[in-house]
């Protein structure tokens, strides 16, 4: 019976878009202990919206945001999606940054029939729940396939070790399709070892990975208990270098690793090094805009959705939630920030992901890999 | 007296009845109008009624400080849960009349009730011979065992969550389970069992002296409450449609908690009220970060719940009901007239 309920009765709060705007929902973590996630991709979301406008806008209208906080948490994103298309009526959401929090949020999407654009939620799950469910990152397994290749092209590895989190759902998936590409590329996997997020002892692990001498280790963890790996991987004296994924990407990496996270490899959405115009553009637009701090991939991430949604809505035949959906879903390779963006038919980016080297406590861009 | 006293002990049951019957027809003949957001609201205001309520019955009535709330709430969320999605995949043709899903979703909510309750037992038994902080923090260590447990457990989906829940819940199913908390509660309160916790509450030594057997009538109350937590759990879980272990931290026991002291520890009016209030004010206060561009609705919360516990430190209603205080009220007026 609450499937039925889709009444738009009742009041309007104080937003709702007059005749020359298009309202946009975002839901985002701006409180709450991943608040950097949600103030990074609301900045990179801003940041789009005020250049759209500034040229025009989109179908002559200006586009506004209408922001709202989950706290991190995964009822509260419901909730939030529920007021953005039920009582604000928007045309579109952009969000979440966390796949759990999107995962509560895709089937309210999909039962209003208003598109959702996930900037950065890897897990596949995510938009299987509906065709109105869109992401314009890649997804877990291509992450791990990037760096096996890496390992086996660019590093020349034959032998690798493999330490990671089993709490951590997208540090398995990570490593399990590394295994996968590796061991099919005629590399062997020496070690498998793992250990719990949280954890602040690695040295036996680390220990048994030393004693069978890899070519270099695969740690797709996040970044707290990653800074703990590498210094303990340099006072251990391990010269394999450690290889991972976007989960790295933190100014606290360097903040507890210091000089120990030198001299490894990771995978990445985006370089703010990238030598592309239209990255070092975006990349002095967000420092003015936002007193000079370099954008992560978050905030890139959040632009690049926000950019996407406005040429889909520019293209659309109106801004009707299926015309909009079908619109979306054309996307192809729209040259974005973070890469050359085309959405497939299970409404996930193919694009390109760079491998980052850690040197003098810095990201330095080394290349990029092709889907 | 009365010819039929069989009847006659029915009387009571006749309001009882009625409000099944008023929230019958608004399931039917309202519900589906209201905007969806602020049914939303009202399905999580009832949820937490049942929470705010079940828990009085332990730490406002029995006097006992448990702290693992939400963690009952998991494990009714998740059994339910899990039970509805595993039939669903079996047997999809659930779904299809409206009284296979009804039943299908009254069992999946026995269920997670049933679950929890045997967890109440299992937790409650050694730990409610311990006294105030001891018990508080051997349930809120049960409360993150759970959540860590189910973190690891590969079948709900550990840590990315549980997602493809049947949206069963509807208005009749959490107002008809609030009434049924309301209902047993308040009863349970005025009967002799109630009348052992709230000796236990008031003085444990007194009580065991006149043959109350403590520990018992501790696990009791402490089952119970674990029950309904279990079906504001299972109703939960079918409202959001998914679920994820990092929901039932430590953080929704203390919401609970604070609904509890907020409404006043012993009173069934005071937590009702407490649950509505707290649950509409997040909300309402959403359209404010609308115009300050910074989110101050956390701040503006706790500053309200800190005036309130100054102002009223017993909480909004002590430990009065609303029943008692309308009856003085007329007692008051009777005297002046």
């Amino acid at each position: 019976m609450a499937l039925s309920a889709s009444s738009c009765s009742g009041g309007k709060s104080g937003v709702a878009a007059n005749s020359n705007e298009i309202l946009v929902g975002h839901v985002g973590s701006l409180t709450g202990n991943e608040a950097t996630f949600g103030i990074s991709t609301e900045n990179g979301v801003k940041l789009a919206f005020e250049e759209i406008n500034a040229s025009g806008g989109v179908k002559g209208k200006k586009l506004r945001l209408l922001s709202l906080d989950d706290q991190g948490k995964p009822e509260e994103a419901a909730t939030a999606m529920t007021k953005l298309v039920a009582q604000n009526h928007v045309a579109a959401v952009l969000g979440e940054v966390a796949s759990s929090r999107s995962i509560a949020m895709a089937p309210i999407a999909q039962r209003y029939q208003v598109p959702m654009i996930s900037p950065t939620s890897t897990n596949p799950r995510v938009t299987q729940t509906g065709d109105y469910i869109f992401r314009v990152c890649f997804i877990d397994p291509f992450q791990g396939r990037v760096m096996a290749k890496f390992a086996l092209d660019t590093l020349k590895a034959k032998k690798v070790a493999i330490l990671r989190d089993v709490k951590n759902d997208y540090s398995v998936g990570l490593a399990n399709f590394f295994t996968e590409t590796f061991k099919a590329g005629g590399g062997t996997i020496v070690l498998d070892e793992s250990y719990s997020a949280g954890d602040s002892d690695f040295k036996s692990q680390l220990t048994s990975i030393r004693a069978q001498n890899p070519d270099a280790i695969f740690a797709p963890g996040y970044y707290g208990d990653i800074a703990l790996i590498m210094k303990q991987r340099v006072e251990l004296g391990i010269k394999a270098p450690l290889l991972g994924g976007d989960g790295w990407d933190s100014p606290k990496l360097a903040e507890i690793a210091g000089s120990a996270m030198d001299g490894n490899y990771f995978s990445n959405h985006y370089s703010p090094d990238s030598t592309d115009p239209a990255v070092a553009k975006f990349v002095a637009d967000y420092k003015k805009t936002y007193g000079g701090a370099a954008p992560d991939s978050m905030a890139a991430l959040g632009y690049d959705a926000a950019k996407i949604l406005a040429d889909a809505m520019n293209r659309a035949k109106s801004l009707s939630g299926s015309d909009l959906r079908d619109a979306i879903a054309a996307t192809k390779d729209y040259p974005a920030v973070t890469g050359k963006i085309t959405l497939d038919k299970d409404r996930n980016a193919i694009k390109s992901a760079v491998v980052l080297e850690t040197a003098d406590s810095k990201y330095k861009y080394l290349t990029t890999v092709a889907p | 007296m009365s010819k039929y006293p069989a009847l006659k002990s029915l009387v009571p049951l006749i309001p009882w009845t009625a409000a099944f019957a008023v929230i019958w027809l608004f399931n039917r003949f309202v519900a589906n109008g209201i905007n969806p957001y602020y049914f939303s609201i009202i399905m999580y205001a009832g949820i937490n009624i049942i929470l705010a309520v079940s828990l009085n019955l332990v730490n406002g009535f029995t006097g006992q400080f448990s702290m693992g709330h939400a963690g009952f709430m998991a494990i009714g969320a998740y059994s339910s849960a899990f039970f509805t999605t595993q039939m669903l995949a079996h047997q999809p043709g659930w779904m299809e009349s409206p009284l296979s899903s009804f039943s299908l979703f009254l069992a999946a909510i026995l269920l997670g009730g049933a679950t929890a309750g045997i967890a109440g037992v299992i937790v409650g038994l050694p730990s409610l011979r311990l006294k105030g902080d001891y018990l508080a923090i051997v349930t809120l260590g049960f409360g993150e065992i759970i959540r860590v447990v189910l973190l690891n457990i590969d079948a709900v989906g550990g840590a990315r969550g549980m997602a493809g829940i049947p949206a069963l819940t509807n208005f009749a199913w959490v107002y008809g389970f609030v009434l049924i908390t309301l209902f047993t509660i308040t009863r349970l309160i005025q009967s002799r069992h109630g009348r052992a916790f709230l000796a236990v509450r008031e003085d444990e030594i007194a009580a065991e002296a006149m043959g109350v057997n403590t520990t018992r009538a501790k696990v009791r109350a402490f089952v119970i409450g674990a029950v309904f937590a279990g079906i504001a759990g299972a109703l939960f879980a079918h409202q959001l449609m998914y679920l994820n272990p990092q929901t039932f931290d430590f953080n929704r026991s203390f919401e609970i908690i604070i609904m509890v002291v907020l409404g006043g520890m012993g009173s069934i009016t005071g937590s009702v009220a407490a649950a509505v209030f707290l649950t509409g004010t997040r909300e309402a206060l959403r359209p404010l970060q609308e115009f300050t561009k910074v989110d101050f609705r956390m701040v503006i919360y706790s500053l309200m719940l800190i005036l309130l516990m100054l102002t009223r430190p017993n909480g909004l209603f002590g430990s009065q009901e609303i029943s008692s205080i309308l009856k003085l009220k007329r007692k008051k007026e009777g005297a002046r007239g």
